[in-house]
């Protein structure tokens, strides 16, 4: 062993004293400012500019304050947000329910003027993009969730209930997916549990809360059709 | 605090097909289909390109006229248990793509997840699964038409008979909803067992001994699971596949159908199975 390590060691000297010759300075030099360079232009090209043309924006139709209409109702997200008599999840209410209040104008906003005037007059329902809508091999129950676990709507959703009007929708121009469910931080870090809607983040809240199904022949842990479909 | 859930008795989801009631109408074809989003190709003759979930033979006992008699059989996916789970096709999956589930006793196909090798296939002993050579395409305007609560296949996957999985989806959510710990039976049932106009199939929980399909098929767990009703067989019972579809026929010659039994072999005999 200690021969070897004094070879290697005497070939480092070997380099070093080539290099403090000053003939390869000048080249050596040109090839860390390249690679430099380089690095620093692919890392931009991946994590600035890759992401921005990865997803693309589109306007909700009109802004939605759900700041104000929680104010308004007397049982928070449920108000509008309610199970159907079958167990499903209604998600975003159908033009019926806003109806109830809004046959005219109750404020003076802007974007409550196109609503009444484009959707309710004209009586069409209004084409809401879902911010966390699952792909389609996913099935997802709420009432397992809200209503057997007894969880918080911020748990999955954040505090889209104090938002004062609507962010821009932005999906995913490879897959079609909402850019929620992979979450706003490309490289996939998360500080609350809201950030992201990826199966990993399903199986992680599972963990934690010590929910342990061994329901599967292969695995001996939770079956992948529970959740899949 | 690391806990394992506590759970309900594991469930087993069969059915009791009485072929002396089927009239081979295909109804429950039909209801499979397009409860399940299955597309159908331009040449539906062509057998290796369709696929169907759920299809109906047509048996006949080969003799001339006036001893012939035929009998229709419908033929879903078996759901085998085998030995603890393991199915013909769930042992040599190498995708993790297709499961037994022990709270159910569905196996399970996960389009997401499979790949197409098309092991499962080859090991199943009852041609239940079925590959997408291509992508489903429907007639215009005609995919308003598909359910929802079930994805479509694509190119390169194989697919086959679910027990209409969804269905017991959606009667869980219900169940959270009341408040209740359990599925009711009347709240799962797959669409072949409803769309049936001859009442010949009846689905449910064969270890539940208030559900009809366990009072019809009377499974004896100490033997594999076999009927103790003497109507009662078993596709290729003698395979060890231990199946969830049960047949009933007081015809000795359909009996004798469902095995490849020898000439001085009686039906109903199980052999033990191999190790």
């Amino acid at each position: 062993m200690s021969t070897i390590d004094e070879k290697a060691k005497e070939v480092m000297d070997d380099d070093a004293a080539h290099a403090s010759n000053g003939k390869d300075t000048g080249a050596s030099g040109f090839i860390i400012l390249f690679f430099i360079i380089g690095f620093t232009a692919s890392m931009v090209l991946g994590w600035v500019i890759f992401p921005k043309l990865l997803y693309s924006q589109k306007q909700q139709p009109f802004s939605f304050n759900h700041a104000l209409h929680v104010e308004e109702v007397d049982e928070g997200c449920e108000s509008c947000h309610f199970f159907r008599e079958d167990g499903s999840f209604s998600g975003i209410p159908k033009l019926a329910q806003c109806t109830d209040c809004h046959e005219e104008p109750m404020g003076e906003s802007e974007d409550e003027a196109i609503f009444v005037e484009q959707y309710v007059t004209r009586e069409r329902e209004v084409p809401w993009r879902s911010y966390s809508r699952q792909p389609d091999c996913v099935f997802f129950s709420h009432t397992a969730h809200v209503i057997g676990a007894k969880m918080d709507c911020v748990t999955c959703h954040g505090h889209i209930g104090e938002s004062e009007s609507s962010r821009p929708y932005e999906y995913n121009r490879i897959t079609g997916y909402s850019r929620d469910i992979w979450g706003k931080n490309i490289a996939g870090f998360k500080k609350n549990s809201w950030d992201r809607m990826k199966m990993d983040d399903c199986a992680q809240c599972h963990k934690e809360a010590g929910i342990i199904h061994t329901s599967s022949v292969q695995t001996e842990r939770d079956a992948c059709f529970v959740c899949h479909k | 605090m690391k806990h394992e859930q506590k759970h309900n008795p594991p469930m087993k989801y069969g059915m009791a097909i009485d072929l002396d009631k089927c009239t081979g109408c295909g109804a429950c074809m039909v209801a499979c289909m397009a409860e399940n989003n299955v597309s159908f190709k331009k040449d539906e003759s062509n057998k290796l390109d369709s696929i169907t979930w759920l299809r109906v033979y047509k048996l006949t006992n080969d003799k001339p006229y006036p001893n012939t008699d035929i009998c229709y059989l419908p033929r879903p996916c078996q759901h085998c248990e085998g030995h603890g789970g393991h199915s013909p096709c769930v042992s040599v999956c190498p995708a993790t793509a297709t499961d037994y589930s022990r709270e159910t006793g569905i196996v399970s196909q996960i389009y997401t997840r499979c790949f197409g090798c098309r092991y499962c296939m080859a090991a199943c002993p009852y041609h239940a699964r079925y590959f997408n050579w291509w992508d489903p395409v429907w007639p215009d305007g005609m995919e308003k038409y598909l359910s929802p609560n079930v994805s479509p296949r694509m190119r390169g996957v194989v697919e086959k008979c679910s027990f209409c999985f969804h269905r017991y989806q959606l009667a869980k959510n219900k169940a959270y909803l009341d408040g209740e710990r359990t599925v009711p039976e009347a709240a799962y049932q797959t669409a072949c067992t409803q769309a049936c106009p001859a009442g010949a199939i009846v689905f449910g929980d064969l270890n539940n001994p208030n559900h009809q399909v366990h009072q019809v098929v009377k499974p004896d767990p100490k033997h594999g699971g076999k009927s103790k009703n003497p109507r009662a067989f078993r596709l290729l019972e003698r395979l060890g596949t231990n199946p969830k579809i049960y047949y009933l026929s007081s015809r000795e010659w359909v009996r004798r159908a469902g095995d490849n039994y020898l000439a001085h072999e009686k039906t109903g005999q199980v052999s033990k199975p191999h190790h």
